[in-house]
């Protein structure tokens, strides 16, 4: 056996700021993990598309767009209908409280600010694979 | 039938993903998985994409996908990057160049990382395109890390396989030619709109001259701008020429065996490895060393008497 | 590539004694039982990091030693003289303080167009646009991919028509204004001349800034429209149509700030946007033209970072650079040519999300920094941009910063007033060695478009970056409040909410100007800009007859498109 927790990084939106994104899955390389990262500009759709194809553990977003409210919850729903509901969504960005708040109520997982440590979030997805890793079939 | 087996036989992506995952991480069913879905395959045409890194492969392989969307074929592209040898982390980072692409339902993509593997491919990428097969899938693109060495496991998995180079590469393609040419079935010359490309075909054609080929496939040297989609028509149908001339001289069985054969005697001796280090265990090994390095035996006698002891057992009559 | 003066590499390399006079002989001794004596007690310093920002080794003291090699009128100078290494005017902010520009645009035109007459009724002169995601990448409103983006980090313009609403009752040969935006920079300038055509307006009374500046997007913003090489091909166009027909317009920002924001260090900063730079420079002598008509409107835009002396560094260097290498290489005779007159923005990235407060202190720093490497004008963030765009209030406190600067802290009475510092002339020189080097290697690679394509630019920030980021997490950076210090304190700054409304009365608009304009008018004119992308024509022109008959920003994109297609970046790690 010859497990790896698999991620997919990825920028919706229109934005092109992609050094958080690039940041990130430079450092769960570091930390063992395969990130399939698909770049700037990509639509739920895509990013869905992608998590399926590439049977990822977890879905990472990075949005500093504004537009984290659209997103998320898009990606979401996407995931159920494509029987996928199962993955982490996680993220972060530039995103209020409160906003992170009702992200939360509608299934998203932990979404990390600016100035965040990277082993945090290393520490997270690890900690969540640990936990939920291929509980389904 | 493995209900997996069954989701993956009537085209449902997430299935087949996840037995991709599971032959990935050789899991124990994937071997029963794998023997499911071999029956179910239809020797669906592979063709592997290698050459230095930045040589536009995966703009190529978008290319070579929307073209054999537009035929109608259902394609299946395994890309392949490096596993780093530190954190055995990585990044892959194909996918950003088929975007346009992604979301064609027809079209399967798999990242996969060597894991370990050193040559271009991952040691399972053939197994993968097994399951890509048995989908229905019935175009299969390979393309490889493109470390820059020859790439000789991708010919081998491959039915056609086409080497990219851009203009710059040239001092590397020099140093690398004699590899290069015993896998290339296509050259591409690829950013062809850039100063230097006409000597780089040149280059590689009177390489080529030098040879004798009658009797032989010869490989085409072909310039394409993949980035602006130029000249890709003209690699498919070498790609066509290529698969119509395999048919015709009896040269694909000939590679399809050959490459089945090989693939054989690399899974037995993984096999075999296995089997011998769960049986006789490490302690067994280690004395072997312990031998060695006393100056008792050389390694080469070691191995030797080792194989034959364990044939022998093989062959007593059992009990 | 210019090649470097050899004196400016003595101070790096130890000089022979043969070479220096009694008094260095002398200074050299003392310097090294100094040395010596600090060595001793090594084991005491504390444990951080003491090398710059961006890495480069701090030493403890620097001495005349340091700047031995240099020579005051050949890599000083008098402001407002060659190299322009102190200044580009004799007296600068005694003629004239900085222009204190700050970017604003959010949701419709109609609401931007309020806040422009806000802040022109305050005596502001200088209007800077910011745009939202949909305009800056070129399409229109209501395509699919613009979901959720309209108007949200700045103003949507679809057309002509939104301009109008923007710059309604805004007399626009009054004002100079400043546009942010690059991959479809021909069109939205298209919109705005037309729109002062409309009002009749002479082109040449006009007086602004278009960032106009795609190199860098493909290096480090990431919002392009086409491949670098049409792209060029656009500029090129734009700079020909504006020397002749909109001459005191700056047709070019080029632009260290996203540069430095994606990662890179000071050098890379100053290095990539120089060379950015000249393949400008490159472009319009290509395209026929003489420099000495184009150089003196192009402009630069920086960043300043929070590591002070370095910066200010950084600024006297490019100002000492680009004169060289404008005089030099390109045989620049005019003396604006010369001038590398620069935009500054303190570095959102510095900004942090815990005790935004705190950001306050950070941006006032970097903005001393602008101000004593002499900036032309200066944009202050605000505290709470990490957390939204800025409220009113936090607009207001970055605003009173440069205010302070400039009024109460004395800074802007003397030019230059760390000149002859023996630590930041020999970071000067360190930095423009830096570049030079950079610049042999990007010629190296065969120029700054080739760089792009293999992702040379794009790999060296994406290091950088990753370096950084793991000094900070083994603490050998410390961040206040960030890793060190930390508080749990909740954030009680009000922040600015948009109105969600934007999109679906965006979207109303453009439907029905899609209904009542002249369809055929506009047909006909995208299908001519078609036919110039693919020839030789001037597409500015053709740009411009396009947007006289109300065609859409989406839809004169996708007439280029057509021929130029779209680019794919590699991923660079």
């Amino acid at each position: 056996m010859d497990r790896r927790i698999r991620v997919l990084v990825g920028k919706p939106g229109l934005d092109g700021h992609d050094r958080g994104a690039k940041v990130v899955a430079a450092a769960l390389r570091d930390a063992g993990m395969e990130v399939i990262y698909t770049g700037l500009h990509q639509t739920p759709e895509m990013i869905v598309e992608a998590a399926v194809q590439e049977d990822v553990d977890v879905v990472a977003l990075s949005v500093l767009s504004g537009a984290h409210l659209t997103v998320f919850p898009r990606v979401r729903a996407l995931l159920e209908e494509r029987g996928a509901g199962h993955k982490l969504l996680t993220g972060g960005g530039i995103i209020p409280d409160e906003d992170i708040e009702m992200l939360k109520q509608k299934g998203v997982g932990r979404l990390f600010g600016p100035g965040t440590n990277t082993s945090d979030i290393v520490e997270y997805i690890r900690e969540w694979a640990r936990t939920h890793a291929h509980s389904e079939g | 039938m493995d209900p997996l087996v069954e989701r993956v036989l009537q085209g449902e992506k997430s299935a087949l993903a996840r037995v991709i995952s599971r032959i990935e991480n050789r899991e124990p069913q994937a071997v029963a998985l794998l023997d499911e879905l071999f029956l179910h395959q239809k020797a669906a045409p592979r063709i592997g994409v290698t050459g230095p890194p930045g040589a536009g492969k995966s703009t190529l392989v978008t290319g070579l996908i929307r073209i054999l969307r537009e035929q109608g074929h259902r394609v299946g592209v395994v890309a392949v990057d490096p596993t780093s040898p530190f954190s055995g982390g990585a990044v892959l980072g194909d996918r950003v160049r088929m975007n346009e692409v992604a979301l064609d339902p027809g079209v399967f993509i798999r990242s996969m990382a060597t894991r370990g593997s050193l040559g271009g491919l991952a040691s399972t990428s053939r197994e993968v395109c097994e399951a890509l097969d048995a989908f229905g899938s019935d175009r299969i693109l390979l393309e490889t890390v493109g470390v820059g060495q020859s790439e000789l496991d991708v010919a081998q998995a491959a039915d056609s396989t086409v080497v990219v180079v851009v203009p710059e590469s040239g001092d590397s393609v020099q140093a690398l030619k004699a590899g290069l040419m015993e896998i290339a079935d296509i050259f591409v010359v690829n950013k062809a709109d850039r100063e230097g490309a006409d000597r780089m075909v040149h280059d590689l054609e009177s390489a080529l001259s030098l040879k004798n080929w009658k009797d032989r496939w010869k490989p085409p040297v072909l310039k394409t701008v993949a980035s602006r989609g130029e000249g890709i028509r003209e690699v498919n149908e070498a790609l066509e020429r290529h698969a119509a001339w395999q048919l015709e001289t009896g040269q694909l069985s000939h590679r399809r065996r050959e490459s089945v054969g090989a693939r054989i005697l690399e899974l037995t001796r993984e096999a075999v490895t296995r089997a011998v280090l769960a049986k006789a265990g490490r302690p067994e090994l280690e004395a072997r060393v312990d031998a060695v390095l006393k100056g008792v035996e050389s390694p080469y006698r070691a191995a030797e008497r080792w194989a034959a002891e364990l044939l022998d057992t093989a062959n007593a009559p059992s009990p | 590539m210019a090649t470097p003066r050899k004196t400016m590499e003595l101070p790096e390399s130890s000089p022979s004694g043969a070479e220096l006079d009694e008094k260095l002989q002398a200074l050299k001794k003392a310097l090294e039982a100094y040395d010596q004596a600090v060595a001793r007690n090594a084991g005491t310093h504390r444990h951080v990091s003491y090398d710059t920002i961006s890495g480069a080794p701090n030493k403890l003291l620097y001495t005349p030693l340091d700047t031995a090699g240099m020579d005051y009128a050949r890599d000083l100078g008098m402001p407002g003289e060659y190299p322009f290494t102190r200044g580009i005017h004799p007296s600068l902010y005694r003629h004239k303080l900085w222009t204190m520009r700050q970017f604003s645009g959010f949701g419709s035109a109609r609401d931007t167009n309020q806040r422009f007459k806000f802040l022109l009724g305050r005596g502001q002169t200088g209007l800077s646009v910011a745009f939202d995601n949909p305009t800056i990448m070129g399409y229109d409103s209501d395509d699919p991919k613009c979901i959720g983006e309209v108007g949200v980090t700045g103003v949507a313009i679809d057309s002509l028509a939104d301009m109008e609403t923007l710059f309604d009752g805004i007399a626009q040969d009054q004002v100079s204004t400043s546009m942010t935006i690059n991959g479809p920079a021909a069109i939205i300038f298209a919109f705005y001349l037309a729109c002062a055509e409309k009002r009749g307006i002479h082109f040449d009374k006009l007086r602004g800034t278009l960032q106009n500046d795609i190199l860098k997007e493909y290096i480090a913003q990431k919002t392009w429209c086409f491949p670098p090489h049409p792209s060029m091909r656009i500029i090129a166009d734009v700079m020909t149509f504006a020397t002749r027909s909109v001459p005191k317009w700056n047709t070019i920002s080029i632009s260290g700030y996203h540069i430095r924001e994606a990662g890179a260090t000071a050098a890379q900063e100053l290095a990539f946007t120089l060379a950015d730079g000249f393949a400008y420079v490159d472009a319009g002598i290509q395209a026929g033209l003489s420099v000495d008509d184009f150089a003196p409107r192009l402009s630069f835009f920086w960043n300043s970072h929070l590591d002070f002396f370095e910066e200010i560094g950084k600024f006297r260097a490019a100002r000492r650079i680009w004169a060289r290498v404008l005089r030099d290489k390109y045989g620049a005779k005019k003396r604006e040519s010369l001038l590398m007159r620069f935009h500054t923005q303190t570095a959102g990235v510095s900004l942090m999300a815990q005790e935004p407060e705190n950001n306050i202190v950070r941006t006032a720093f970097e903005a001393m920094a602008a101000v004593l490497g002499g900036t032309q004008s200066l944009h202050t963030n605000s505290m709470d941009e990490t957390l939204a765009l800025p409220s009113e209030k936090a607009v207001q406190i970055a605003l009173r910063t440069q205010q302070v600067l400039a009024y109460e802290t004395g800074v802007a009475n003397t030019i230059d007033p760390l000149a002859g510092s023996y630590y930041v002339e020999a970071t000067t020189n360190r930095l423009e060695r830096e570049a030079e080097e950079y610049f042999r290697e990007i010629e190296r690679r065969g120029g700054v478009i080739k760089a792009i394509e293999e992702g040379f630019f794009q790999r060296e920030i994406a290091r950088s970056a990753w370096q950084y980021q793991q000094e900070v997490e083994r603490k050998e950076r410390i961040i206040v409040g960030v890793n060190e210090f930390v508080t749990e304190s909740k954030i009680d700054i009000p922040l600015l909410k948009i109105d969600p409304s934007v999109e679906p009365e965006q979207l109303a608009s453009l439907k029905k100007l899609r209904e009542t304009r002249d369809n055929g008018a506009v047909k006909q004119s995208l299908a001519r800009l078609t036919e110039a992308a693919r020839g030789t024509d001037n597409v500015m022109e053709k740009i411009l007859d396009c947007a006289r008959v109300y065609a859409t920003e989406g839809e004169i994109r996708g007439a280029m498109r057509e021929v130029y297609g779209d680019y794919r970046e590699t991923a660079e790690f």
